[in-house]
């Protein structure tokens, strides 16, 4: 059976960094309009609903603000990495012939609300409170960094190295008007930067913004009427490995390898077909290792492989081209905003920040306690 | 009462960790140890997750474990610890890993630590690891100490 090719037709950010005029319902809406504007759509041609992050039961809330009573609902909460796997699932209906147009929207004041948290546990009988919490492990960044540590005990991987991954997000970040912080950075900086939790120093987290954005997922038929050009869907794959992080089977191993093949697997390509790479970027040590597991580079040689500026502009391998999560906006699931900057950058209207020939573009989101990947891969026909 | 399940008084609200946490009061460091394979694990579930027997049993570990992996926590988490102090995984010599916290001269990676516990307010004692007797960077296990 010949499987209709789906597209992301529209994309969209919402209002970001400091949102003092909208609520998260607001914002969401205002991107929703212009990605389906984008699309040639409205809110009428939506039947398939995806979101995270917005409330009690998901989309439900959304749907009733933005007037959608989809026939395909999805919350899954993968965290961050939620909505490159929205794609995988929307990719997944449409073949299914459950849904045509679907709406993955997203928005967060984690800024304005000062609302981001280092625990996640108010309940003292989870496993988390009972086995992490009590110790005083800040989540997400006490997991990260642990991650980190191993790394370098294991493989020989230097701060320094890590902090090449900041530095060339920074890069990327002066070149994009959005962008949060848009000051050049040095590795020195990095490094002379506050420790946090070793090995992690405040330059290799990311920022605490407002934003989000949406996108929608349809069908060339349905794509007829877009106003640019549709981006089609080559790849999407998902997994996920602990919560836990003593949990997790191999500290240097992440979800990514499965993500990583799965959307690779699909799509036909190798890493070495890449032209644009978006990896999620809470910290620089998620990049790291979404490098490995994803091919990029041998399992261990992450260090090496960002020396010398491979991810800035003019490296070898594009990535981060937004500026990141480290630079351009973070606004606690930074997911969807990847694959908005891998289909501006397939349009070729990334301005300034334009990967010249770009035909691959891979989003790559990470969540949780570096718990979940989802990996999607972006082409022409 | 025991068709209310257990006497879950001064532990966490969980019925399946409570022969842990009853354990810790006594300074004993509990997993589970299948009754099939053998295999051990930690936190307890009620089946093997490695050949996915039922019901193993709650087994005494030896206390003794390697570091894993560590970070030094220098911002505030919780009002009962104050930064900066050290969070790490261990891998006990059963095998199970376990996330803690290092406690006196400071483990690195690699280095052997032995079970102690620190004593909570409301709660039951928490496993914590400190370096092993020799010092943590070679020789035969150290002894087990801090547990009863």
């Amino acid at each position: 059976m010949k499987l209709r090719p789906a597209y992301i037709a529209g994309v969209a950010e919402t209002p970001l960094g400091e949102v003092w005029d909208h609520s998260e319902l607001s914002m969401a809406a205002v991107a929703s309009r212009e990605a389906l504007a984008e699309a040639g759509l409205t809110f009428a041609d939506v039947d398939a609903l995806f979101t995270n992050y917005m409330g009690e039961e998901g989309t439900v809330q959304l749907g009733e603000y933005l007037g959608v009573m989809p026939r395909y609902a999805d919350s899954t909460d993968l965290g961050g990495a939620a909505f490159e796997a929205f794609v995988h699932h929307a990719v997944a209906a449409i073949h299914a012939g459950r849904c045509e147009v679907a709406l993955i929207a997203y928005a967060s004041r984690q800024r304005t609300r000062r609302s981001r948290k280092m625990t996640r546990e108010s309940d003292n009988s989870s496993l988390s409170a009972q086995f992490e919490l009590s110790y005083g492990l800040p989540g997400p960044l006490g997991h990260y960094a642990m991650i980190a540590a191993r790394h370098m005990h294991q493989f020989g991987t230097t701060s320094e190295q890590l902090a090449e991954i900041a530095v060339a997000a920074r890069a990327w970040a002066a070149k994009n008007p959005k962008a949060w912080a848009r000051d050049p950075i040095t590795v020195s900086d990095v490094v002379g930067s506050r420790l946090i939790c070793d090995p992690l120093h405040r330059l290799d987290v990311c920022l605490v913004t407002d934003g989000g954005g949406a996108l929608v997922v349809t069908t060339a038929e349905r794509a007829r009427d877009a106003a640019k050009r549709a981006v089609r869907i080559l790849g999407a794959g998902e997994s996920h490995t602990h919560w836990g992080i003593a949990q997790m089977p191999d500290l240097t191993v992440t979800a990514a390898a499965v993500s990583g093949r799965e959307a690779f697997g699909m799509a036909g390509i190798t890493a070495a077909d890449v032209d644009v790479l978006e990896p999620y970027d809470s910290f620089t040590i998620t990049v790291l290792l979404a490098l490995e597991d994803l091919g990029f580079c041998g399992k261990g040689e992450g260090g090496a492989f960002v020396e010398g500026g491979t991810l800035a502009p003019g490296g070898k391998l594009p990535a981060l081209t937004s500026g990141g999560g480290l630079s351009y906006n973070h606004p606690g699931a930074f997911g969807l905003l990847l694959l908005v900057e891998a289909v501006r950058q397939l349009r070729g209207e990334a301005g300034e920040r334009q990967v010249r020939g770009a035909e691959i573009a891979v989003a790559h989101g990470v969540g949780g306690l570096m718990s979940t990947a989802s990996t999607v891969v972006l082409g022409h026909d | 009462m025991t068709d209310q399940g257990p006497d879950l008084t001064g532990l966490p609200a969980d019925p399946t960790t409570a022969p842990f946490w009853r354990a810790a009061r006594e300074h004993r460091l509990l997993v589970q140890r299948c009754r099939s394979c053998g295999t051990h694990q930690f936190y307890p579930r009620p089946f093997c997750l490695s050949c996915f027997e039922q019901d193993p049993d709650w087994v005494e570990a030896s206390g003794h474990a390697t570091v894993y992996s560590k970070t030094t926590v220098r911002i505030p988490v919780i009002p009962e610890m104050t930064p900066p102090y050290v969070v790490a995984i261990v891998t006990l010599d059963e095998g199970p890993r376990l996330t803690t916290n290092l406690v006196g001269d400071e483990p690195e990676i690699g280095d052997r630590v032995s079970v102690t516990w620190r004593e909570r307010a409301d709660l039951p004692p928490l496993p914590v690891f400190r370096l092993a007797g020799d010092g943590g960077r070679g020789g035969p296990p150290p002894s087990q100490e801090g547990a009863g």
